[in-house]
Order: structure tokens, then C-alpha cells, then sequence
């Protein structure tokens, strides 16, 4: 069954689009990523989706409800959680956490087993103001918050985002975990290492979906060979491959470069040479498989540090 | 009823907790009844002055003690030159100067009219005008002990429902409502976009609360607050500065009660207006100022000018300050104050619809 079904909405504001139609569905009890850079227009469709700002166009049912005209009844069904924390500073964990079920006309006790995962890691700071928890704290305890109530779909936005590295993966252990109890999980955010924990990612960018498909299926669709360049002379190397005939494109990744040759077949030994005619000796040249980032980069021939050669 | 309950558990634990708030509404108001007060007075008292009295009898001493003697004025260094005179004027070291005429005694005495020149600083023109009663009243009744010749009309003055004049009996029931109005506007509006600062309305908005819900309990803890302070702010005008209370006190809670609901709608249409508790905070100021400038409170508002009059009929504040002094100096009933417990009637329909028209769990 389909959980989201997301048929050309839009949102414009006067003349400038936010997010331009867009169409895709998210099965029942699916992890569905929305992986895109600040200002693609994630926010957006999220907050249209938890029935807070009004489409100028287009339809979407979660939960087979329409988000404008059954937007009373489909809040008692969604778990929403905005990109910046929007829980009490000044009230308690368990003050907040009591505040929203009861809201909902739930209690905690009634469905503790939905939280206690998450909350499990919080009870020892019940009492601690909201507002002195840590990142990954706070994050955790809006998870619970927007849980309390039994949702049938989450909506998480950028819910990592400012969060340690540590707790990031603890998140993404506990969002998988209620996947696999069934729920149906909607989560953005700007880093491609976490879309391989989802079972179907959307690259968003400038308010269009660039492309859906399972994390794997998007590393796949690299259309051209990519390797990798390591060297202790970046630069020189970068500049060197910006001149190889057979470039298609050369950009920093991390500590290496990534370079995409434009033939089927690249021969590594081939690019060592013109390396080392252009005074960059101690290249490592590999060939690798492309990830998400890869994928995000070859789509936006605009973004900034990349060179596009071709 | 749950649900608003809820909500207004967690305002109040709230409003308790902020520690920037908690003074703003228990001490300021009694910094402010207190200061205010005493310290806004329109009495003008101990007025430096220069006499040069150029006449030197007995009737020009006793002019000058009667001036003397009273707490109005206090002579300083007596003079014979104009200049010197003309200059502590200038200077700011005298606020009059008063000239005895030479041959007072002796064209008094023939009944012959004298006139005593009076020379005021009237760089603030209310206090000159102040002063300048005052002379002349101390000089009617030196008019009146020497004066042989028949009576002619005379005024006798009485001063009702002030009897004394007491200048606090006046301030004290305006500033009572101006305590109630930072309560019902700033604190309301700033809670409402506090939430929308923070974020937190988001959270808030995705859960199914209804509008009328959230709007009840966001005020009621304002209106419930109010009152309380208004209760308080009677005790203090009671006991420290003996306010007559001549009409039913019930009549003037329930007419707070009313005069609170516009100006808490007052506050949340601001707050549904700005994002920031900086941005409401300007515009409740930039309103309460024209409000508590053309209320009544300072100046009379039969002496604005016909325009301000008009403004005033939408001005809440003028009207309550109306009816808080009606009802407590004069003892006015409700049948007394029907036209201006009609205007806040109004206006808290008004004010409220618009408010929560305004408020929107959804943008477009």
C-alpha cells in the first residue's frame, strides 16, 4: 500500500518556485531519504506534507488523506519533526514528553513501548531542562515527542543535521529499527553518507527531483568510469587531469580527487604517465565505484570545486 | 476543556520559570504604582524667585512673607536690579521674578489699582502657567486682608471628588490601568511570538489543537494575571496612598475584566503580525505610546485638539481610564459608564475577531 503518494505538487512563493512539480510515491513501512543541499526545497515539501503551508499546486495523500482538505484528521496520524528544534527549552524531558502525548490524548505509559528505544537513553536526564541537552540529546527527544502519539508516518527533516557523528549513527540505527516495526519513515538531510541507510533515496536540487532510486541503483547509475587520485601534490594533480584529452571531470573528494574519464575503458597506467609528465610522482590511481555524492556532482554541472571538463 | 487545560499547565509552569518575565510581573508594577505616582506630580513646589521690591513698606513685607510663608515658593537673594534679576532668570537660577512697584502702600491706601509685575520662565509653559497661579493667588489674599473698600464677586471655590486635590487621588487610578495594559499587550504578544522565535510553534501547530483552544489558553493566563495585579495595585492605592474608593469594586473588575480582552486581542493581532519578540515588542511600544499620550492619563482630553478627540473614541485606554476614575472618585454605577463599557465592547469583539482571524495554523 502507499503510505505518501505525491502527485505534481508545487509551491511557489509570487514568482519564485520553492519546489517545482514534483511526483513520486513512499510505499507503507519504506525508509524514503531526500537527499539534496540547503535551499533545494526539502523544507518545503516537508512542511506541505505535515499540512503547514498550503501547495499552490498539485495533490498529496499520507495515509490515503489529503494534506489540504483532511489536514485535521491527518494530524493525529503524522510525527513531525522540524529541522530546528522546536520542543520546550525551558520545560523538562519528561515535561515536554508528557506535554505532547497528552495533547494527542495519549499517555507515556500507554505507548511507552513505541519510545522506549530512544527515550531508554534519555530517562536518566527526565528531569533536565530540554534546552541543556546535547545535540544528539535534544534530537532524540523530539524523536520521542513526535512518536508519543502512535504516528503511522514520520516526517523527520534534516533530523541530523549539527548532530555528533556518533549520535547521527545511533539515530539511523533507531530509524531503521522502527522501519522494520512497520512505520513509514520520510527523512531529509544534506548528507549522502546517510542515504545508504535508506531503502529508497530522491536527489533533490533546486526544487526539482533529480533522480529516485535505491541507493544502490543511484551509485549504478554513474553513467562513466570513475576513479580515484591520490596524491600529496593536489593541485598540480588536478590541474594535470583538467588537461587529460580524455577528461570528463576532475573535483575534490575528501582527501583525493575524483575523475571521471570519458571513454568506457580507461587505462590507469595512462593516467599515471600524464601524471607524471605533468611533476605529480606519487599518484595512486584507482578505479572505483561511484557513491551518491558522485552521482549528486555528475547531476549538477554547477556545483562550485567541481571542474567540468567535457 | 482537556486540551485547553493542558496547554494552560504548561504556560503557567512556563511563565514561572522565566526568569525575566517573574519580575516584569510582580515587581515592575509596584515600582511603577509607587514611582509613578509620587514622583509624576503636576504640583509645582518651592519656586526659586527674585522679589525687587521698590516700594519698602509694610504692606510689600507682608506681601513677601505671605509668599514666604508659603510652600510654594522660596525667595532667594532679594535685589534692586532689573539686570541682575533678568540674568538668575537666564540662568536658570530663578523661575520668577516679581516686581513691587514703589508708592503700593500709598496708592493702596488712596484706592488707587497697583499693578505688581510678574516675569515667568515659561520655557515649560505648564509649569509657568502653575506657578502663576499661584502668585496670584497669594496676591488676592493679601488683596483681601488690606482691601477697605466693597466687596465685588468673589469665587468660592470647592473642589468635589478631589477635595483636597490631591494629585495622587488623579494619577493613581490611570496608572493602575496602565499597569494592566503592559500585562494584557506586551506580555501576551511577546508570549505568542516567543513561540514562533523559538520554533516551537511548529511543533505545535502539526498537533491537532484547535485554534480557539490555543488562543484561550495563551490569554487566559494573561487575563487571570491581570486581574490579579489589578487587585493588588487597589491595595497599594488604598493603603499607601488612601485613593478614595467611592464606587463598587466589583463593577471595576468586571470592566477590567472586559478591558483586558482587548487589549490581550491587541496583543496577539501583534503577535500574529511579527516574527520576533524584538519586532513586537517595537509595535506594542509604538501603539501604547500613542495610546497613553492621547488617553487622558497626563493631559485632558477636552483640551486636544478635535481630531485627537475623534482618535480618542477608539483609544481603549482613554476609555478605561474614564471609567476607572468615575467609578472610584466619583462613584459612577454601570449606568454611568454605559458609553464607554459599549466602546470596549466593541472593540474586544473587534480586536479578538481580528486576532484570531489572523492566527493561522496554516500558511499559504
Amino acid at each position: 500500500m502507499t503510505a505518501v503518494d505525491i502527485k505534481a505538487l508545487e509551491k511557489r512563493f509570487g514568482k519564485t518556485a520553492a519546489l517545482e512539480p514534483v511526483t513520486f510515491s513512499v510505499a507503507e513501512g519504506e525508509l524514503f531519504g531526500l537527499i539534496g543541499p540547503d535551499g533545494a526545497g526539502k523544507t518545503t515539501l516537508f512542511r506541505m506534507l505535515a499540512t503547514l503551508v498550503l501547495p499552490t499546486g498539485g495533490t498529496a495523500t499520507v495515509d490515503g488523506l489529503d494534506v489540504v482538505r483532511d489536514y485535521r484528521e491527518l494530524r493525529n496520524r503524522l510525527g513531525y519533526m522540524p529541522g530546528r528544534f522546536a520542543l520546550y527549552q525551558d520545560l523538562t524531558v519528561a515535561e515536554n514528553l508528557k506535554f505532547f502525548a497528552s495533547i494527542f490524548g495519549a499517555t507515556i505509559e500507554s505507548n511507552y513501548e513505541m519510545i522506549r528505544d530512544i527515550y531508554g537513553q534519555l530517562e536518566p536526564f527526565r528531569d533536565r531542562r530540554a534546552g541543556a541537552l546535547s545535540g544528539g540529546m535534544k534530537q532524540k527527544l523530539a524523536l520521542s515527542c513526535a512518536l508519543i502519539h502512535r504516528p503511522r508516518v514520520l516526517l523527520l527533516d534534516e533530523p541530523t543535521t549539527g548532530v555528533d557523528a556518533v549520535s547521527r549513527l545511533e539515530f539511523w540505527d533507531v530509524l531503521t529499527r522502527l522501519r522494520d516495526s512497520g512505520l513509514t519513515i520520510l527523512v531529509s538531510t544534506p548528507y549522502m553518507d546517510e542515504a545508504a541507510r535508506c531503502d529508497r533515496v530522491a536527489l533533490i536540487q533546486d526544487g526539482h527531483i533529480l533522480e529516485i532510486n535505491t541507493p544502490t541503483g543511484i551509485e549504478d547509475s554513474y553513467p562513466l568510469p570513475l576513479l580515484s587520485v591520490k596524491s600529496s601534490d593536489r593541485l598540480t594533480a588536478k590541474r594535470a587531469l583538467e588537461r587529460f584529452p580524455f577528461a570528463y571531470s576532475v573535483y575534490p573528494f575528501g582527501e583525493e580527487l575524483h575523475f571521471t574519464d570519458s571513454r568506457a575503458e580507461p587505462s590507469v597506467s595512462e593516467i599515471k604517465t600524464w601524471l607524471h609528465e605533468a611533476g605529480v610522482a606519487d599518484a595512486e590511481v584507482t578505479v572505483i565505484r561511484a557513491g551518491i555524492e558522485d552521482v549528486f556532482m555528475h547531476r549538477m554541472p554547477t556545483v562550485e570545486g567541481q571542474t567540468g571538463v567535457a | 476543556m482537556r486540551i485547553i487545560a493542558i496547554i494552560l499547565r504548561k504556560e503557567f509552569r512556563q511563565i514561572f520559570r522565566n526568569r525575566a518575565m517573574l519580575p516584569i510581573l510582580f515587581v515592575l508594577p509596584v515600582i511603577q504604582l509607587l514611582v509613578l505616582s509620587y514622583a509624576a506630580t503636576f504640583e509645582v513646589r518651592e519656586t526659586p524667585l527674585v522679589v525687587i521690591d521698590q516700594d519698602r513698606s509694610e504692606t510689600s513685607r507682608a506681601l513677601i512673607a505671605r509668599l514666604d510663608a508659603s510652600l510654594y515658593f522660596q525667595i532667594g537673594e532679594q535685589t534692586t536690579s532689573m539686570e541682575e534679576a533678568e540674568r538668575a532668570l537666564l540662568f536658570g537660577e530663578v523661575d520668577m521674578v516679581m516686581t513691587i512697584p514703589s508708592g503700593l502702600e500709598r496708592d493702596l491706601g488712596a484706592g488707587q489699582p497697583v499693578i505688581v509685575q510678574v516675569v515667568l520662565d515659561a520655557e515649560d509653559g505648564a509649569t509657568a502657567g502653575i506657578v502663576q497661579s499661584y502668585a496670584t493667588q497669594i496676591i488676592n489674599q493679601v488683596n483681601a486682608d488690606i482691601s477697605l473698600g466693597p466687596p465685588g464677586i468673589r469665587i468660592a471655590p470647592s473642589h468635589w471628588y478631589n477635595p483636597n486635590l490631591e494629585y495622587t487621588t488623579f494619577m493613581v487610578p490611570g496608572i493602575l490601568v496602565l499597569l494592566v495594559t503592559i500585562i494584557g499587550t506586551f506580555l501576551s504578544a511577546m508570549n505568542v511570538v516567543r513561540e514562533k522565535e523559538i520554533g516551537t510553534i511548529e511543533q505545535l501547530n502539526v498537533t491537532p489543537i484547535k485554534r480557539y483552544q490555543f488562543v484561550v489558553a495563551k490569554l487566559l493566563p494573561f487575563w487571570i494575571i491581570g486581574m490579579a495585579e489589578l487587585g493588588v495595585g487597589l491595595v497599594i492605592a488604598k493603603i499607601v496612598f488612601s485613593v478614595p474608593m467611592v464606587g463598587s469594586l466589583w463593577l471595576v473588575f468586571a470592566l477590567a475584566g472586559l478591558y483586558l480582552l482587548v487589549m490581550l486581542g491587541l496583543g496577539l493581532w501583534i503577535s500574529t503580525l511579527t516574527d520576533t519578540q524584538q519586532q513586537a515588542m517595537f509595535v506594542a511600544w509604538f501603539l501604547m505610546v500613542i495610546f497613553i499620550l492621547l488617553s487622558g492619563l497626563f493631559t485632558p482630553i477636552d483640551s486636544m485638539p478635535r481630531w485627537a478627540q475623534i482618535v480618542t473614541e477608539f483609544n481603549p485606554i482613554a476609555h478605561f481610564i474614564e471609567i476607572m476614575r468615575r467609578i472610584l472618585l466619583k462613584g459612577a454605577g454601570f449606568q454611568d459608564v454605559t458609553r464607554q463599557t459599549a466602546a470596549l465592547a466593541i472593540q474586544a469583539v473587534l480586536m479578538l475577531t481580528l486576532a484570531v482571524r489572523q492566527y493561522q495554523k496554516r500558511t499559504g
